[in-house]
């Protein structure tokens, strides 16, 4: 399942930062940030509930670039 | 300007000006480095912040963190040696600020500027409802419900006109500036805009089906299909940062041991860290980071303004290496229409010949049967016509005014016993017999468009080696329409499938750098369209195929768009390859000059976010592809 968010990042380094964040949390199969549109397109592993997942790409990312943020 | 950015800018004068009042006024001590360091604090705060809770959550080599500690060893140094000489760190961190300052800001502008050009997003629809027209979100619309679109407002969803008549303007679909009639009948297309008078439209589709919405779709996730450039980008920012820092800190540690242990020299301590920490200055991938994705997005951005939608970075820098051109005649390069091109071995009036065929074809519904009722002109009166009989692959007999018409192919004079004529012409040819008499014949052709020779020329003056045309059309017919555009190669008679298989042919006869690009009209040719190196279809207003199956889409058919695609993504990849090049070059050359002590801290933050600053400015160039 493939899911898109809007996403807010300031700078472009970190939008590279947050997606390899992402990427690692448990239950994401695949993540591609936009720095330009500013978005986040989430591909989840089977079975997973987003929600739950996202919680946690957020804190993953929030550790990584504390400015930035993910509207859920 | 965001309120953030307001905050930053404030708080850069406000150190600006402390920074020169401080170097003006003759103070030392105690209450200097007080002062200093409250300019310090201004400006570098929220960094020292970042870099704080970076180490808290073991994220080191983050640039908050750099930057922290390039800027707090350089205060250091000058306490320690009580130099007095804070300037650097301030400096450093000063400029640094104004670096991110203009990115977020030259971003964000530029971010804006993209999304303008492609919003075509229609805000509310039209509904009438007891006699008053209400504004509804187009997505509350059900299919056949009726919509009013008033002049200057934009067609929100795909339909069909049932009342009024207007002309549309299409710019920010296709980029043609020419209006386009529209009359009761018409299907119509979300993303036009309505310009001279009020249409009543039929919806046939929702409004997330609808033309206007794939296409948004498609634009808004173009930039998430990554480019080689970009991962290239994401790769070595992931070991430039680290190494650099390695470097820094055996700048810092060896010479001096070398000098103190090998040399019997003063280890000049104070001076090597300081070289360490001008290459942590630069040791942010920043102006790489931001300007090739930048250059991507206006390069998908600029081309879809001129109707050429591109779906991903990766598909415009495979187009740019595109050396082979493969196109579909019919639809692609000739209109798909047929007409009427000549009347030879006539034995009457040409016109009453014409007047004959029409007549005798008026029950099909088959192109050539229209073309032929096209070139009669008039209302055809059913009325003459008796005793129709249509023989498949052959053609048709009927009675005309009580004579006996046949009309058809070469097979139907046969099957008749009727002598006829051959045509040395190239097309479709349907021979005529009256009253069991020949009577002449017709030759129906397709018609190349305007533009399709002027295409061909400008591929091949954009560096493209070869063109290719491949069609299920009679060899003749083909190898006429080839010659007279001037393409290298014709494959003819094909089928669907062979189209596949030729395809397959040619792809393994190419080079591996030579990308191969297929262009058809997106209906028919999607299998094709998705095997070679990069699909792009045609004409693709209101088909939701061709979105589907090509890589590129031209809303459009104009042939001569697919050279100004290509002219459009080789722009984006030179302006990529200069910022790799210069960004990548300046940062060596910096770390060089930082080495030897030759470039000081200064230098190096400056020349850090010069760099980002030209790389940005460079990649905006992308953005303007009118002239390309």
């Amino acid at each position: 399942m493939k899911k898109t968010y809007k996403i807010e990042v300031d700078c472009a380094n970190c939008a590279i930062l947050m997606e390899r964040a992402a990427r690692k949390t448990a239950g994401v199969q695949n993540a591609t940030v936009n720095f330009m549109t500013q978005k986040m397109v989430v591909e989840f592993e089977e079975g997973q509930d987003p929600s739950s997942v996202m919680t946690q790409v957020l804190s993953a990312c929030k550790k990584v670039e504390p400015d930035c943020d993910i509207a859920l | 300007m965001t309120k953030k950015q307001k905050i930053m800018l404030v708080r850069i004068l406000i150190t600006t000006v402390m920074i020169i009042v401080l170097n003006l006024i003759p103070i030392s001590g105690i209450s200097q480095t007080v002062l200093y360091l409250i300019a310090y604090m201004i400006i570098g705060y929220d960094i020292l912040i970042k870099a704080g809770k970076g180490i808290w959550n073991r994220q080191v080599f983050d640039e908050n963190f750099l930057m922290s500690i390039a800027t707090v060893g350089a205060f250091s140094l000058a306490i320690y040696y009580q130099s007095g000489d804070y300037n650097d760190a301030i400096a450093v961190m000063l400029l640094y600020q104004i670096g991110e300052l203009f990115q977020s800001y030259a971003v964000g502008k530029s971010r804006r500027s993209i999304s303008d050009l492609m919003d075509i997003r229609p805000d509310y629809a039209n509904v009438e409802r007891n006699g008053a027209l209400v504004k509804v979100d187009p997505d509350e619309v059900e299919i056949g419900s009726v919509i009013v679109v008033q002049p200057g407002e934009k067609v929100p969803i795909d339909g069909r006109i049932i009342e009024g008549i207007s002309s549309l303007n299409t710019a920010a679909l296709t980029g043609e500036s020419l209006p386009r009639d529209a009359n009761i009948g018409d299907d119509i297309i979300s993303g036009c805009i309505n310009m001279t008078g009020v249409l009543k439209i039929q919806t046939t589709k929702e409004f997330g089906e609808s033309t206007v919405s794939k296409i948004l779709d498609l634009v808004e996730n173009a930039s998430s299909r990554k480019s080689k450039s970009e991962d290239f980008i994401s790769k070595f920012s992931r070991i430039y940062t680290p190494a650099v820092c390695a470097a820094a800190l055996l700048l810092a540690v060896l010479p001096p041991l070398i000098r103190v242990l090998a040399m019997g020299l003063s280890p000049e301590w104070g001076n090597w860290i300081y070289r360490a920490l001008t290459f942590l200055v630069i040791s942010c991938p920043c102006a790489l980071v931001i300007s090739i994705p930048l250059s991507f997005f206006a390069g998908i951005g600029g081309a879809s303004r001129e109707g050429i939608l591109i779906k991903g970075s990766n598909y415009l820098e495979t187009l740019s290496k595109s050396k082979y051109v493969v196109f579909d005649k019919t639809g692609t390069l000739t209109q798909g229409v047929f007409e009427v091109n000549g009347i030879h071995h006539n034995t009457m009036d040409e016109a009453k010949l014409i007047e004959y065929a029409a007549l005798a074809e008026s029950a099909s519904s088959h192109p050539i049967s229209k073309s032929i009722q096209l070139a009669y002109g008039k209302e055809i009166d059913r009325s003459r016509v008796t005793d129709i009989h249509e023989i498949s692959g052959n053609g048709v007999i009927a009675k005309v005014d009580g004579i006996q018409v046949a009309a058809g192919n070469v097979k139907l004079m046969k099957r008749m016993n009727i002598e006829y004529a051959d045509c040395h012409s190239v097309g479709t040819i349907i021979h005529l017999a009256i009253g069991g008499k020949y009577a002449g014949h017709i030759l129906i052709s397709d018609v190349v468009k305007p533009h399709s020779k002027e295409a061909i020329e400008s591929l091949k003056r954009s560096g493209v080696e070869k063109t290719i045309m491949l069609t299920g059309d009679a060899k003749a017919v083909g190898e006429q329409v080839a010659a007279s555009l001037g393409m290298d190669e014709v494959y003819s008679e094909l089928l669907p499938g062979d189209k596949v298989a030729k395809v397959e042919e040619l792809l393994e006869k190419k080079t591996e750098k030579g990308k191969l690009a297929f262009v058809g009209d997106g209906i028919n040719d999607a299998p094709v369209l998705s095997r070679a190196d990069i699909g792009i279809a045609m004409g693709a207003m209101g088909s939701d195929a061709a979105i589907e199956a090509a890589d590129i889409v031209l809303m459009d058919d104009d042939p001569l768009k697919i050279s100004k695609a290509i002219r459009i993504s080789r722009k984006c990849l030179r302006i990529v390859r200069q910022n790799t090049i210069f960004a990548i070059g300046v940062k060596f050359i910096c770390l060089l000059l930082g080495a030897l002590g030759i470039a000081n801290m200064w230098a190096a933050i400056f020349a850090d976010v010069g760099v980002m600053v030209l790389a940005i400015l460079n990649a905006i160039r992308v953005l303007f592809v009118k002239k390309v």
